[in-house]
């Protein structure tokens, strides 16, 4: 809004004062909102977390052998990077609180850089997949042909893709969101008396990351045994 | 009743509004991009209703065809798009964003007392989503091979292997969901954070009490669908396996998952639509709603429940029979908070003043037919009675006595109660009854010989039949023929009193919500001219009489 808002007063028979709450620079409401929004991204999330469970445990083993071949060392430098990034996240509306305008706008692109990065390695990770014959729509994913890995495998990789995909897409959004934050920052729309904005995206970036921290043991984890010296036994 | 000397205009005619970008000049940009709740309602009333007409002649192509054994107007695969195009239509465009699209919007924010939604923008935003989900869906009966063939509920493996454009529909139903998510989210937030000053939650009207819950449901329930629908895109695209059994996936994980968000969501649809009952019955009665608390619950109790009944829809599907057994169980629990609404109302009435105005004839219309698709619901919920009547024409009369004799009844009551808020006009009562009577005439005998006929074997979604079944059918078609003139009677007196209605000032009913302290009618732009403070409860009627008086001016009470 351009102009100041000015609540209105409602006055009740005892003539006692209660102030109007309107929907303009209702920070509280705003929070509510996108923790509502929140709350949609896990439902959707945790029905994919509830195939992945299903399958698991029709597909056990194939399960255990895929994970197996995926790349631990990327993988877990990934959620290094976006750890921090989640760090630099939470420090920026700190400063962005605390009125320090200029350090929260140096975190927000560190976290950008962070999150690029990211990117970067999960690029990597999916090239070096792709060169090995493990991608969507390649022949070791389709079944019926000499290429054809076993049920569990395809269905495993084709989870992988899926939410790797879907949470690298909203890593990109939030990067997207968060160079949008910067400019409204530079405008002067975003301000330490109205980081509404800011705080929600540090909200998202929250929820980007913890879904990663759920990702990443399902998918990378779950087939380490081998290397970690023994986690499963008996096959 | 009073006007005040208010000097804005209404909220259809000012000139100003708020808009989503800059200042249009034109009244045609003015309504393109006004964030304005009311007009942003009323937009959707509009392509929602034209949409329902369409769908409406499609269904009305399938009856022709089914007028005798063989085919007529249709092959077997043009009718399995038609009928996939009817429940497309009338499900994602019309009946999910119904009730609450139209009413949540225009009606909900006035009777809490609030100037407009909390996020106004997101309203608009949400608007366009809806289109822009609309237009995708329709794109797909001119382009590639045609509209989907799957019937609206996209199972799996089938639609995975028809080369129809299941993508572009099932890329329109992750839209529109989004569309149907934003907006819960937008009235869960309005109602937490913008009801008058004194308003608590047993102070809301009844109807606010069905958006709440039906908020939840949507914002709960539409995800688990989305991500469903990107699956099976997902599927098609890249063949990752996940619902198709030659790679190892599960075709029932599909049923699953979706009937995860689209059970529930048949309560998403009829609980806002009770809401409008619950509105109905008290004003017209006269006497203070019997059970206020209880009704409230039960809606949030029915959208609690509704989350764990899903399974009854795979009872033929090859589910354990102890899933099948707990899934019947819980399924008979919605008929509970469902019953103690109906005792409710019917207590309401008891002793009351009952006024028979058109609004009401609707109520009480639906009472009769919403009984018998709740009660027929209830017997298909029996694991042994379902599986014989599992897919047959007693199925399909069941959701259609539910959700047409229950939720778009209710629309179009809530329509007519409201018409003098949204228009400031009344229509001719006189011609609106007799649109009612040949509504609900033709209703019955266009879906009560179904429930005969899918009693006996009649399956459905098949163009062609034994014809022993032929008297059903015929008899349906006359009733279709019926309620067909009745709707679009219906629409002709509510557009003629549109135009030439007399002013209805701004309580005509003599109700007691606070959609009917309005400074004038209809209400300008940002509402109500001073908030109230609520002190009251939503029906209160002495000697029927409204209690609460206000001085429109101020909007104190003066009684």
């Amino acid at each position: 809004m351009s102009h100041e808002y000015v609540p209105e007063i409602a006055v009740d028979r005892d003539g006692k004062k209660h102030e109007v709450q309107g929907w303009q620079g209702d920070f509280y409401g705003g929070k509510l909102g996108f923790w509502l929004f929140m709350l949609t991204e896990v439902m959707m999330f945790g029905a994919m977390f509830l195939v992945l469970t299903y399958y698991y445990s029709l597909h056990t083993q194939d399960f255990l052998d895929a994970s197996a071949h995926l790349n631990r060392l990327l993988g877990g430098t990934n959620t290094v990077v976006l750890l921090f990034s989640a760090l630099t996240m939470g420090l920026g509306l700190l400063k962005m609180r605390t009125g320090d305008v200029k350090g929260a706008k140096t975190m927000i692109w560190a976290t950008i850089i962070l999150a690029t990065l990211f990117l970067g390695i999960k690029g990597v990770e999916w090239t070096e997949e792709y060169t090995h014959g493990v991608f969507l729509g390649l022949d070791a994913l389709q079944s019926g042909n000499e290429h054809s890995r076993p049920f569990g495998q395809i269905l495993f990789y084709g989870m992988y893709f899926t939410m790797t995909g879907l949470h690298g897409f909203h890593i990109i959004i939030g990067i997207g969101l968060m160079i949008w934050l910067v400019k409204r920052i530079d405008a002067g729309k975003v301000s330490p008396h109205h980081h509404i904005l800011h705080f929600n995206i540090a909200l998202y970036w929250d929820l980007v990351h913890l879904i990663w921290v759920f990702v990443f043991p399902y998918f990378y984890m779950i087939g380490a045994g081998d290397v970690t010296g023994g986690a499963i036994h008996g096959h | 009743m009073s006007n005040s000397s208010n000097s804005g205009k209404s909220y259809l005619e000012a000139g100003e509004t708020h808009y989503a970008i800059g200042h249009p000049k034109s009244v045609f940009m003015q309504w393109m991009l006004t964030i304005d709740h009311k007009r942003i309602g009323l937009m959707y009333a509009a392509v929602i209703f034209v949409f329902f007409f369409v769908a409406v002649l499609v269904a009305l192509s399938i009856r022709i065809e089914l007028f005798a054994p063989g085919a007529q107007l249709f092959d077997g695969d043009s009718y399995n798009q038609a009928f996939t195009l009817h429940g497309v239509i009338m499900i994602f465009l019309f009946i999910i964003p119904g009730v609450p699209a139209v009413f949540g919007n225009i009606i909900m924010p006035l009777m809490i007392g609030a100037k407009d939604v909390s996020f106004p923008r997101l309203n608009w935003f949400t608007f366009w989503l809806y289109i822009f989900g609309a237009l995708i869906a329709l794109s797909s009966l001119w382009t590639g091979n045609g509209f989907a063939d799957t019937g609206w509920t996209f199972y799996a493996p089938y639609s995975l292997n028809t080369n129809t454009n299941v993508i572009t529909t099932l890329v329109a139903a992750f839209v529109l969901g989004m569309a149907s998510i934003l907006t819960g989210l937008n009235f869960l937030v309005t109602i937490h954070r913008l009801r008058a000053p004194g308003m608590d939650f047993f102070k809301m009207p009844l109807f606010v009490w069905g958006i709440y819950a039906t908020a939840w449901i949507q914002l709960l329930a539409t995800p688990v669908v989305g991500i469903t629908l990107i699956l099976a895109l997902l599927e098609k695209m890249f063949g990752i396996g996940i619902f198709d059994p030659s790679k190892g996936g599960d075709p029932v994980l599909f049923e699953h998952l979706f009937w995860i968000y689209s059970h529930p969501a048949v309560y998403l649809m009829i609980l806002p639509a009770f809401g409008i009952m619950s509105e109905i019955i008290p004003v017209f009665s006269r006497r203070e709603v019997f059970g206020y608390r209880t009704i409230a619950l039960s809606s949030a109790s029915i959208a609690g429940i509704g989350y764990l009944v899903w399974g009854h829809h795979l009872f033929t599907s090859g589910m354990s029979d102890l899933a099948k057994t707990v899934f019947s169980f819980l399924t008979f629990f919605v008929a509970i908070p469902t019953g103690v609404k109906f005792y409710d109302w019917v207590a309401t009435m008891y002793k009351g003043k009952i006024i028979l105005t058109t609004p009401m004839l609707w109520a009480l219309g639906t009472m009769i037919t919403f009984v018998i698709g709740g009660l027929t619901g209830v017997t298909i919920a029996m694991i042994g009675a379902d599986i014989h009547l599992q897919d047959t024409y007693y199925t399909v009369a069941h959701f259609h006595y539910a959700m047409l004799g229950g939720v778009v009844f209710l629309l179009f009551a809530g329509l007519h109660y409201w018409f003098p808020v949204m228009f400031g006009k009344m229509y001719d009562e006189k011609k609106a009854k007799i649109a009612f009577y040949l509504n609900f005439v033709g209703f019955n005998v266009l879906w009560f010989p179904m429930f005969i006929a899918g009693y006996q074997g009649m399956p459905r979604r098949y163009f062609d039949y034994l014809p022993e079944f032929q008297i059903y059918h015929q008899i349906s078609f006359f009733g279709a023929l019926i309620f067909i003139s009745g709707l679009a009677y219906m629409f002709y007196v509510l557009i003629q009193g549109m135009k030439h209605g007399k002013p209805s000032g701004t309580n005509p009913w003599h109700a007691t919500t606070l959609e009917w302290h309005l400074p004038s009618s209809p209400p300008p732009l940002e509402n109500h001219s001073k908030v109230p403070y609520v002190d009251f409860r939503p029906y209160e009627y002495h000697h029927g009489e409204p209690v609460v008086k206000f001085d429109y001016k101020t909007m104190k009470r003066i009684d």
